[in-house]
Parts: C-alpha cells; sequence; structure tokens
C-alpha cells in the first residue's frame, strides 16, 4: 500500500487499482468540528483535482477534491451517523470513498508523506 | 492582527492555546478544546466566557428630568433597584441602534450594557437626549464582565467564593465581594442555562477566572460556542439578526416596545404598525445535518421569500437550525421551505422557539 497527499489536504491510500481516500489530519485541525459529510455517489465518475464531494464543519462547507481519477466503489456511510469520526481519525477510520483508480501515473501529481509533512509545515 | 483592542484575559486565551479570532474590532476566543465539546459542556456543568469586549455605561440623575427614558423603547423607571431589563435603542426610523441591558442600580443610578461594536454609537445616541445635570460616564476600560454559565454554576460559585446566588431570580443582580473585591453579580446569560455575569474592575478579573478555571467543574468556552448556545435558545445577536435597518415589529421583538411612553422612533414604529410589517424574523430548522448559514436564501416552492441572518448545526438537536426574515404571508411555523446559495441546498420548516427547550435557565 502506499500513500500519497495533494496540496489542498487529501490523502489516498493506494492498494493495487483500488484506492481510498480522505481528508489529512492538518485539514481537520484548519476545519474545526465536522458536522456533516456530503458523501459522493457509488456509482460516479470523479477527475483528479475536481470536486468530489463536501465537508461541513462549525464555521464554513469546504470542498474535497478527487485526488486522482476513477470510478466510486464505496462510500462511508458510517460518516452519515457519525461525522465527528473524521475529527478522530482523519486518516484512518474516516476514509470517505472508495476509487477504482483509472490511471496509475497520476500521482506523480501527488505529494509523498514527506513532502507533505514539508508542504504543511512551510503554511502559517 | 495589531490593531484589535484586548480584554484583560488576553493572556490567559493564549495561554489556554484557544483559536483566536477578529471580533467587533477585538482580538477574541473562538474556541479552545473544540467549539462542539464547549457547547455539551456549558449545558452539563460549567462554561466561562470573557466577554470583556461588551461596554458599560454609568448613569447618575433624576431618570423623568434627565430625558434619558427618549433613548429607550421601555420603561427604565419601571425597572425596580436591583432588577436589570433587555430592550433597545431604536433610531429614528424604529430601526435597532443596539439590543441592551439596563440595570436599575438605585433611584437615580443605572448601569447599561451594550454590544461591543457600538460602544461609541451607543453611547453618542443616548448623550444626545440627556438634559444636562446629569452624570453619564463610558466606563467600558475601566469595568469588564465575565459570563459563568451551566447547570452548575451556583454551586460553583457557592463552593469557591462562599457566595450564595442560590435566590438571585432571573434579571436580578445583587452586589457581592468576591476574593476581597466588589462584583455585582447578575443572573442572566446568553446561553439558556442557569448562569450569571460577574462584573467587576478590569484588575480583579484574573484573579477570579484562575479560580474558577483550576475548578474541574469548570471550562473556558470561546464565540464559537457562544454562537451555537444563543442560537439554540432563538437569541439574536445584533449585526446579523437585528441591526439598523430591522425593526422591533419585524424582528419579532413587539413585547420589549412599551407605547405608552414617548421614546426615540415611536411614530415609525406606530406607522409600521398600522400598515402591518412586510416581512418578520423567523426560525427554521433543517431535515439534515446541514446547518443553514447567514445569507443563504429561503425559498418557498421555488420563490425566494428570505434570507438567513444566523444559522449552526445544533449538537443538541442533531440538525441545522437557523433564523432569518421572511416574507409575512410565508411566516406560519411548519411552511415547508428550501435553504440555499445556490450549491447547497436543504429542505427545511419554520419552526418555534426556542429550539433548544431544556436549558436550566430558569431554575
Amino acid at each position: 500500500m502506499s500513500v500519497f497527499y495533494s496540496k489542498d489536504h487529501e490523502w489516498v491510500a493506494l492498494e493495487g487499482s483500488k484506492a481510498k481516500i480522505g481528508i489529512s489530519d492538518y485539514a481537520v485541525h484548519q476545519l474545526g468540528d465536522i458536522t456533516y459529510v456530503e458523501l459522493p455517489e457509488v456509482g460516479a465518475k470523479v477527475k483528479q483535482f475536481e470536486v468530489m464531494c463536501t465537508i461541513e464543519s462549525v464555521k464554513a462547507v469546504s470542498d474535497v477534491f478527487a485526488p486522482v481519477s476513477g470510478k466510486i466503489v464505496a462510500v462511508n456511510d458510517e460518516l452519515n451517523n457519525r461525522p465527528e469520526l473524521v475529527n478522530e481519525s482523519p486518516e484512518q477510520k474516516a476514509w470517505i470513498a472508495e476509487i477504482e483508480i483509472s490511471s496509475a501515473d497520476e500521482t506523480k501529481n501527488l505529494m509523498t508523506p514527506e513532502d507533505y509533512k514539508k508542504h504543511v509545515g512551510g503554511l502559517s | 492582527m495589531s490593531n484589535l483592542r484586548r480584554t484583560p484575559l488576553f493572556d490567559e486565551h493564549v495561554r489556554l492555546n484557544a483559536k483566536m479570532a477578529p471580533f467587533s474590532g477585538w482580538e477574541m476566543p473562538i474556541q479552545y478544546s473544540g467549539i462542539i465539546e464547549e457547547t455539551e459542556f456549558c449545558r452539563k456543568s460549567v462554561c466561562l466566557f470573557d466577554t470583556g469586549h461588551m461596554g458599560e455605561f454609568y448613569f447618575k440623575g433624576d431618570i423623568a428630568g434627565s430625558g434619558i427614558e427618549r433613548a429607550f423603547c421601555f420603561s427604565i423607571e419601571a425597572i425596580p433597584a436591583g432588577r436589570c431589563k433587555y430592550g433597545f435603542i431604536l433610531n429614528d426610523n424604529g430601526g435597532i441602534v443596539d439590543d441592551l441591558i439596563v440595570y436599575r442600580l438605585s433611584g437615580d443610578e443605572l448601569m447599561i450594557v451594550v454590544n461591543a461594536g457600538t460602544i461609541e454609537n451607543d453611547f453618542d445616541t443616548i448623550r444626545s437626549v440627556l438634559k444636562p445635570g446629569c452624570t453619564f460616564e463610558n466606563r467600558s476600560g475601566l469595568m469588564t464582565k465575565l459570563d459563568v454559565q451551566g447547570p452548575k454554576s451556583a454551586e460553583v460559585i457557592k463552593d469557591l467564593f462562599g457566595v450564595d446566588v442560590s435566590g438571585l431570580k432571573y434579571f436580578r443582580f445583587q452586589n457581592e465581594t468576591i476574593l476581597g473585591m466588589n462584583v455585582a453579580v447578575s443572573r442572566t446569560g446568553y446561553t439558556g442555562e442557569l448562569g450569571f455575569e460577574l462584573y467587576t474592575a478590569s484588575e480583579n478579573i484574573k484573579k477570579i477566572w484562575d479560580v474558577l478555571i483550576a475548578d474541574p467543574r469548570v471550562k473556558p468556552a470561546g464565540l464559537g460556542a457562544r454562537d451555537i448556545l444563543r442560537l439554540e435558545m432563538g437569541y439574536p445577536l445584533y449585526g446579523s439578526d437585528i441591526d439598523e435597518q430591522t425593526t422591533p415589529l419585524e424582528a419579532d421583538f413587539a413585547a420589549f416596545v412599551d407605547f405608552r411612553k414617548d421614546f426615540r422612533g415611536k411614530d415609525a414604529l406606530l406607522a409600521q404598525q398600522k400598515k402591518g410589517v412586510d416581512r418578520v424574523r423567523v426560525a427554521f430548522r433543517s431535515d439534515s445535518r446541514r446547518s443553514p448559514r447567514s445569507h443563504y436564501e429561503i425559498q418557498a416552492v421555488d420563490d425566494p421569500i428570505g434570507c438567513v441572518t444566523s444559522g449552526a448545526y445544533s449538537p443538541h438537536l442533531g440538525y441545522g437550525i437557523g433564523m432569518g426574515y421572511v416574507n409575512i404571508d410565508y411566516s406560519e411555523c411548519g411552511t415547508h421551505i428550501i435553504i440555499t446559495n445556490g450549491s447547497v441546498s436543504m429542505n427545511g420548516e419554520i419552526s418555534p422557539l426556542p429550539f433548544y427547550d431544556k436549558g436550566t435557565v430558569r431554575k
């Protein structure tokens, strides 16, 4: 399994042709308490860096961008009842969707965990 | 953020790692451990809210002879000593200049407590109706206020300071000595829970805060939690739900207007009362966890009928709640609405207040 991050603070855990995605710990810290997750539709096609769904926190509605292109094969229904799971475990239990990826070399547009750590370290 | 003002407790918020943000020209704590957690703790135990940014005016003089009654749409003379009353200052169009609380300190003394963003304007507005011979001072810098709110607040104040507020009724206040210092304690607040507001000289507040914050029954809470708590009760926020363009009649606060007295804006309100209001403030809930948010449009059957002025997710109810203004014809409770900003949409329903009815505020 290999993990990558996007500039917009999404993570993707790639295993073969399947990828689980979510938002990063850093993103969750910025957003505060998550109150609602609008899960994408199973079967929907997404393109890398386009809006996939939205997440609501106490302060705002935020777009979640697909870190890779493909077809959504599963969504994490637990987030319907417990959006606070995103605050508790953003990079493990609170995956948002699972994607069947369409192009393995899109990861060249993403960061490794080490590079992402440097990236957020540089943000205010 | 260097031009923002700071309350006497600013260093405490920094020490506690609060997320700070500008609010009405002040650098204020928005949250400490988390907005939802703080909201829930307030309704279970006790939270402290630093409200040192708010303003306090002192008046001394003959109430009738000074002309001060003209500034307020409710009777000041009718407030007995030891009690306080909520109401409004209006402009000539009947629009709300501020919502505030007037404390009757004695036969010829008042304390007037106002919102942070309107301190200077309120002071000038009231002063403009006063005849010479009375004292009217802006004591906002000299005094500060701390809100102690939650079902355990009376018990905590008794245990930590030896002050028994169990007999203090809602909207009454008494002068106490806390840690050797003069503190006026009023049974008022903005959360819907049993709670008290402590008024004292600015230099006194840190010692009081230190003792309270050390108690495990007490946690600090910021403006984020404060906003959810007041919205769950349907209390308005000046600048969002009421402002100079809204009259008390439109805001559904006719109960706070006393038409038997003379006050600035009275003629405009009488005219509006005769004609009927076109729009009115209503409360509504969403049918999901989605929050209505400020400036979202309210629609009934595809037509825009109004606008959201405040909204949030209510952790106590599990759904989104809000307030706003709608066309009077659509203001009945139960009316189905759509709340939308063009990309985010939710179904909703106009509902009665308060949203949260299990508060201990009147216990």
